[in-house]
C-alpha cells in the first residue's frame, strides 16, 4: 500500500514538474537559448525559474533534513556525497555544452517528447543513448 | 549585456519555478526522493527491486504534462531551432555529461542548490559556464 501510494505521488510530482517547466518557458528551447545568450539581448527569465524553484525547495529540504523517514514512511534518500571530484566537474562541463547546443536539458526532453514533437523525440532518444554509453563505460571500469 | 525586456517573463517564470519547487517538495517529503531527472532515469539502467515503479511514474508524469495541459488550453510556444544532426549530437552530450556529473539542471541546479550542496553549486556553475560559452561560440563566433 505504502509503495503503491508512493507511485501515485511520484506521478503527481512528475506531472507538476512538467506543468512548471511549461509555464516557466523551460520547455521552449528557444527561450532557454535566449537565457544562455548573455552577450546579445538577454532574457533573464530562467534565472527567476531557478530562483522560484529554489525558494520552495530550500524550505522543503529544511523540513526534510529533520526527518528520518518520509511522510509515507519511506527512507529519506538525501545524497551524502561531499567530495568535489573530477567526474562531477567534467560531467557538468560536458552537460553544459550539450545544453548550450540545443537548449534542452533532461526534464524538458521528456515534456517535448510528450508534445509529440519529432525533434523532441530525436533529442530524447539520443540523450538516452548518451546515458547508456555512460553506463557501458562505467561498468567496464569496475 | 542588455536585457531583452520584450521577452522577459518574470511572473510566469517565478510561478513555473514555484511549481517545480512544489514538485521537488512533494517528492522529497512524501517519497524521500530527489527530483533529479538524470538520477531518476539513471536508476532505470540498473533496476533494483522495488525501486522502478516510482521512477517510471515520475517520468510518465513529465511526458503526459503537455497532454493534460491540452485539455485546458493551448500549449505554450515551443521552438526548436536546432536541426536533426545537432539534436543528436546535443542529446548524446547531454545524456553522457549529466550521468558522468551525477545530475543536471533539476538534480544539481534546483534540488542540490536548495540543500546548499557544495557539489551541486560547483556543478551548476560549471554547466551554466559551458552553456553560456557554447551559445556565445555558436551564435557570435561561428554564427
Amino acid at each position: 500500500m505504502k509503495s503503491r501510494l508512493s507511485v501515485i505521488t511520484a506521478l503527481l510530482s512528475g506531472l507538476i514538474f512538467g506543468f512548471g517547466l511549461m509555464l516557466a518557458g523551460m520547455a521552449n528551447p528557444a527561450k532557454v537559448l535566449a537565457f544562455l545568450d548573455i552577450t546579445a539581448l538577454w532574457d533573464p527569465s530562467l534565472a527567476l525559474v531557478m530562483g522560484g524553484a529554489i525558494a520552495v525547495g530550500f524550505m522543503a529540504f529544511k523540513i526534510a533534513g529533520k526527518r528520518t523517514s518520509s511522510v509515507l514512511g519511506l527512507p529519506m534518500n538525501i545524497p551524502t556525497l561531499r567530495a568535489i571530484d573530477k567526474n562531477l566537474v567534467l560531467g557538468a562541463l560536458i552537460f553544459g555544452i550539450g545544453w548550450g547546443l540545443a537548449g534542452i536539458c533532461p526534464a524538458p526532453a521528456f515534456v517535448l517528447f510528450g508534445t509529440g514533437s519529432i525533434k523532441g523525440i530525436v533529442f530524447l532518444i539520443s540523450m538516452l543513448v548518451g546515458m547508456g554509453v555512460f553506463e557501458l563505460i562505467e561498468s567496464r571500469h569496475k | 549585456m542588455t536585457i531583452y525586456w520584450n521577452h522577459f517573463t518574470p511572473w510566469s517564470a517565478l510561478a513555473g519555478g514555484g511549481l517545480i519547487g512544489i514538485s521537488v517538495a512533494l517528492l522529497i517529503l512524501l517519497n524521500g526522493r530527489i527530483a533529479g531527472i538524470t538520477g531518476i532515469i539513471g536508476g532505470l539502467f540498473k533496476p533494483a527491486k522495488g525501486d522502478v515503479a516510482w521512477r517510471i511514474a515520475f517520468t510518465f508524469g513529465l511526458i503526459i504534462a503537455p497532454i493534460i495541459w491540452l485539455l485546458f488550453g493551448k500549449l505554450p510556444e515551443i521552438t526548436i531551432d536546432a536541426n536533426y544532426g545537432l539534436l543528436v549530437v546535443a542529446g548524446l552530450i547531454v545524456g553522457f555529461g549529466a550521468r558522468l556529473g551525477s545530475g543536471c539542471t533539476s538534480g544539481h541546479g534546483v534540488c542540490g542548490i536548495s540543500r546548499l550542496s557544495p557539489r551541486s553549486i560547483i556543478a551548476t556553475l560549471a554547466f551554466m559556464g559551458t552553456g553560456f560559452l557554447t551559445v556565445f561560440i555558436a551564435r557570435h563566433l561561428l554564427g
